[in-house]
């Protein structure tokens, strides 16, 4: 008998060798994806075990874990509430991490990414117990608070940019929220807090400098226009387009484009490409880009990032224009209208390029990576995306830009003893249900100095804002930029 | 015949003692370190704990000494100590669940001191396992009878939808851990007896030999009583573990593979047929193949859970009382390796399951060792019935096999299964103390039940 009571025991081998094989697998390989399902209570009470990252605005937090007597040994506070809400997002036991950092970076911020790995293997061995990483942000404290203060009441968006390294400098999207009852241990107060975030008036999570729902970027696409017009080598800013007070739309029986103020563009109607950007002509760009074609228009703004699948971590949506134009339709392209979809970072991204030497670099919101006793872990570095237009083209178009602003449809824009250079626009979007045309969102883009740039930015105010219908561009968005220049140049 | 081995006829047991001092050793660090995790004192009672442990464990390494001095000195530390880990979490559950009033882990302890009488009890009282061969039919009819116990109006209970309890007042035991052993007992005598007619006998028909009906009678009674345990008690482990038990002691007693084939039929067949027939199979199967669909988490989310615990423990664990094993249901009984898991890891767990491994081992070398084939079935079918039993549990709750719910042995909670594992620990003691002793001592013995001889002295 013992033939088989030893071939028994290789059943016996393998029966134990087949436990020891599944035991390894949901243990070690299938272990991070049963921790990351969601509804695991233990992996949301461990990340609530040990201290979150903060993360960081100019050396102070704008995020942080404070010590809690409850079950949950960490309590999330937001030190500045509202204004930085669509940077930070939420981190709450209830909904989880998300709305902007604390969901992109969660796995740095809770310690769990793998950047943080050797960190986490000395922590096992001292044996403290491990602490997520801090994030360290580009924004600058005076932008962003200008830009909160500058728009004010109003809906809408404004982001800034160091258009020699991508760097968002300020982010800030009305209306906003307060992320800190999101955050409590009182799981009561979180439900109405969440329904109060959620039902309000306007969407507050919405973050809608990166991912609104997108909005016709107006006349500030001229920028685009006018890129392609020179990159193509036909135009420069002294050459003489025509536009007329109307311009008749080809391939249709009578649809007609007009300028904003029903006059010609110039005496004659013509003018230079210079004045017609300055008095943002409708008909000079509907024309240029009929002459240009639907495609030079899209490899244009596909140069600027028009497109792109970008994250700053926070994913940004990407902006469009249409695939299929005819002929209309791409003269209305032209002048940001039909269906051409923007962010307002990409507007930002736009004049940032013009002036960086129509270099467009890849935007980021984090600095750098620091460990809990604030080791640089990570840094970001500047990236150039692509190039948007030569230098020379760069150079015409700034020149183009600082007549807008000094004595175009921007003067609102001025600020003494600075050149900006900068872009206005008034975008229609649709008509209410009663066929009255909504008021028209009010977008400005900019940069400033324009012969040593630090800063671009973009205003979109949602609905002409405080002005309503008689809102356009220059009014309502050019004074909002202008603050924000302010706080970052006049130091 | 079986060859005579050359083991080395020392006693080893200054070996066990030592083993066993380290065993009750281990259990006091995990109790003390349960006390300072989970309450962050010092646990007033460990002395007193660890010295009862000390007077059992040592009693039974006296007595074993005494009446079984070659037995195998590994066998009672490993019994030790995954019973004494076993009760260290059920301890950590406690706190967890703020049960009070001794909570379930003194009662384990009770229970634990009751089994170690009573397999103290099995040395003292048998001499010699081949005494047993004697209770062949009797032991059958005790398992039927204790598996159909359960099925008594008024005394059989319905715990948690298995029928496979019975009640006595405050008291509930579960008949099916003991009927192990008793069928073990009974397919050990019955199988020596009729091996050779098993093996000779018989028309052939597409290759496989196929015995007599009145040969094969009593083992298909033994097959169905197993599926009516499966149909009216719900109690999937254990007619999983007698069957595979069944087919294993069949195959070593007649060395043939046909039997092998002929037995994984016959379950394959009963099993494909049960699974039409009952809606709470076809469940457990769902839950097996694809525990995240919303489908099977809306019967249960149990394994799901059990799961999530042994994921969070990962490579190293949480560290004792550092964890959430209470977040799974039946943490200390069903679910008590993922609770493991998850606080000691994956090591933890390899540690554990190589405990088993030995304990099995160590059962298959004392069949090869022992020289009666009587001893030799019933050596082989209590390890084994070890082996598959740890493998339907933990198999169960790592998704090798669709969860049937059994405890596993030592370490989950639960009285019957204390004293059942106890007494199967103490037999295997009994007969490696045959088949470690020196030839000389035994020579007649295993010369008259030599397999050579057996064909024929016909019953």
């Amino acid at each position: 008998m013992n033939a088989p009571i030893r071939r028994l025991s290789f059943i016996v081998a393998a029966l134990f060798a087949s436990l020891l094989i599944a035991t390894t697998w949901i243990q070690f390989v299938q272990a991070k994806d049963l921790q990351d399902r969601p509804n695991n209570r233990r992996t949301l009470l461990a990340s609530y075990a040990r201290e979150r990252g903060a993360i960081l605005v100019g050396g102070s937090p704008v995020a942080r874990s404070v010590p809690s007597k409850d079950q949950l040994k960490w309590l999330r506070t937001y030190p500045s509430a509202r204004l930085y809400s669509q940077v930070t997002g939420y981190y709450s036991f209830t909904y989880g991490a998300g709305g902007g950092l604390e969901g992109s970076e969660d796995s740095l911020l809770s310690g769990q990414s793998d950047k943080l790995f050797y960190r986490r293997i000395v922590d096992m061995v001292t044996g403290k117990v491990p602490s997520g990483a801090s994030l360290e942000l580009t924004i600058d404290p005076r932008a962003q608070k200008a830009a909160d203060e500058a728009l004010g009441d109003q809906r809408g968006a404004v982001v800034a940019l160091d258009p020699s390294t991508g760097a968002i400098l300020a982010m800030v999207s009305h209306p906003q929220y307060d992320p800190s009852p999101l955050a409590s241990h009182d799981l009561k107060s979180v439900a109405s807090a969440w329904q109060q975030v959620n039902n309000a008036p306007g969407n507050p999570a919405v973050n809608r400098t990166i991912n609104g729902d997108l909005y016709p970027p107006g006349s500030t696409f001229k920028l685009v226009t006018a890129a392609a017009a020179l990159s193509s080598g036909q135009y420069t800013e002294d050459s003489e387009i025509p536009g007329p007070a109307t311009l008749k739309l080809p391939d249709t029986t009578n649809a007609k484009l007009p300028n904003d103020d029903r006059l010609p563009c110039g005496p004659g109607g013509t003018s230079t490409l210079l004045v017609a950007l300055q008095r943002s002509c409708n008909t000079s760009f509907g024309g240029l880009g009929i002459k240009l074609g639907a495609d030079a228009l899209r490899a244009q703004a596909a140069k600027f990032g028009f497109g792109d699948q970008l994250s700053v971590p926070m994913r940004v949506t990407p902006s469009t224009v249409p695939e299929q134009m005819n002929r209309p339709q791409t003269a209305q392209a032209a002048i940001g209208q039909y269906d051409v979809r923007v962010t307002p970072l990409q507007m930002a991204m736009v004049s940032a390029a013009i002036a960086n030497k129509g270099v467009v670099m890849r935007p980021y919101l984090v600095k750098d990576v620091r460990s809990a006793d604030l080791d640089v872990i990570e840094e970001t570095s500047p990236e150039q995306l692509s190039q948007a237009v030569s230098p020379d083209v760069a150079a015409r178009l700034t020149r183009m830009m600082e007549a807008v602003v000094q004595n175009g449809t921007a003067t609102a824009a001025q600020i003494p003893g600075v050149s900006v250079a900068g872009k206005t626009g008034t975008a229609e979007h649709g008509s209410a249900a009663d066929g009255t045309p909504l008021p028209p969102h009010a977008w400005f883009t900019a940069f400033a100095p324009a012969d040593n740039p630090r800063i671009a930015v973009a205003v979109v105010v949602e609905d002409g804002g405080r002005a309503g219908n008689e809102a356009f561009g220059g009014k309502v968005a050019a004074p909002i930029a202008r603050q924000v220049i302010e706080s970052v140049v006049n130091r | 015949m079986s060859t005579v081995t050359s083991l080395v006829p020392r006693t080893r047991r200054n070996v066990e003692l030592g083993l066993l001092l380290l065993a009750i050793g281990i259990v006091m660090l995990a109790y003390l370190n349960v006390g300072l995790a989970v309450q962050g004192t010092f646990p007033p009672d460990l002395l007193g704990y660890g010295l009862g442990f000390l007077v059992l464990g040592g009693g039974f390494h006296l007595v074993l000494r005494w009446r079984a001095p070659y037995a195998d000195p590994l066998l009672l530390p490993i019994g030790t100590l995954l019973n004494g880990l076993g009760l260290v979490m059920i301890h950590r559950l406690d706190l967890a669940h703020q049960r009070t009033g001794g909570g379930m882990a003194f009662k384990q302890l009770t229970w634990s001191a009751l089994g170690v009488i009573i397999a103290i009890a099995v040395i003292i009282a048998l001499r010699d396992h081949r005494q047993l061969r004697r209770f062949t039919f009797i032991a059958m009819a005790t398992s039927i009878g204790l598996l159909l116990l359960p099925l008594v109006p008024g005394l059989g209970r319905n715990i948690n939808g298995n029928r496979i309890w019975i009640g006595l007042g405050p008291f509930s035991f579960q008949p099916g851990e003991i009927a192990k052993i008793t069928l073990t007992v009974f397919f050990a005598g019955y199988l020596v007896q009729t091996r050779d007619v098993l093996s000779l006998v018989g028309k052939r028909f597409l290759g496989i030999a196929f015995p007599r009906p009145r040969d094969l009678g009593p083992i298909l009674i033994a097959w169905l009583v197993s599926v009516l345990v499966l149909v009216f008690e719900r109690d999937l482990g254990s007619s999983l573990l007698f069957f595979g038990l069944f087919v294993a002691m069949i195959y070593v007693a007649t060395e043939r593979r046909s039997w092998v084939a002929i037995g994984l039929t016959l379950f394959c067949f009963g099993a494909y047929a049960a699974y039409l027939m009952f809606g709470h199979l076809q469940q457990r199967v769902l839950l097996w193949l694809h525990p995240f669909s919303q489908q099977a988490l809306q019967v249960s989310d149990q394994l799901v859970l059990g799961l999530m615990g042994m994921a969070s423990g990962g490579l190293l664990g949480t560290g004792l009382g550092r964890g959430h094993p209470n977040f799974t249901y039946f943490a200390e009984s069903d679910f008590i390796y993922p609770s493991m898991g998850e606080e000691l890891g994956l090591f933890g767990l390899f540690a554990l399951l190589m405990l088993y491994v030995l304990i099995v081992e160590r059962g298959l070398r004392t069949a090869l060792g022992v020289r009666d084939g009587f001893g030799k079935l019933l050596a082989t079918g209590l390890s084994f019935s070890m082996a598959l039993q740890v493998f339907v549990v933990v198999g169960g709750v790592t998704r090798v096999i669709p969860l049937t719910g059994l405890t596993l042995p030592f370490l989950s909670y639960g009285g019957s299964s204390l004293l059942a594992n106890w007494a199967l620990l103490a037999l295997l003691l009994r007969i490696s103390d045959q088949a470690r002793r020196p030839v000389a001592e035994t020579a007649v013995a295993s010369s008259a039940s030599s397999a050579a001889t057996e064909v024929v002295k016909l019953p």
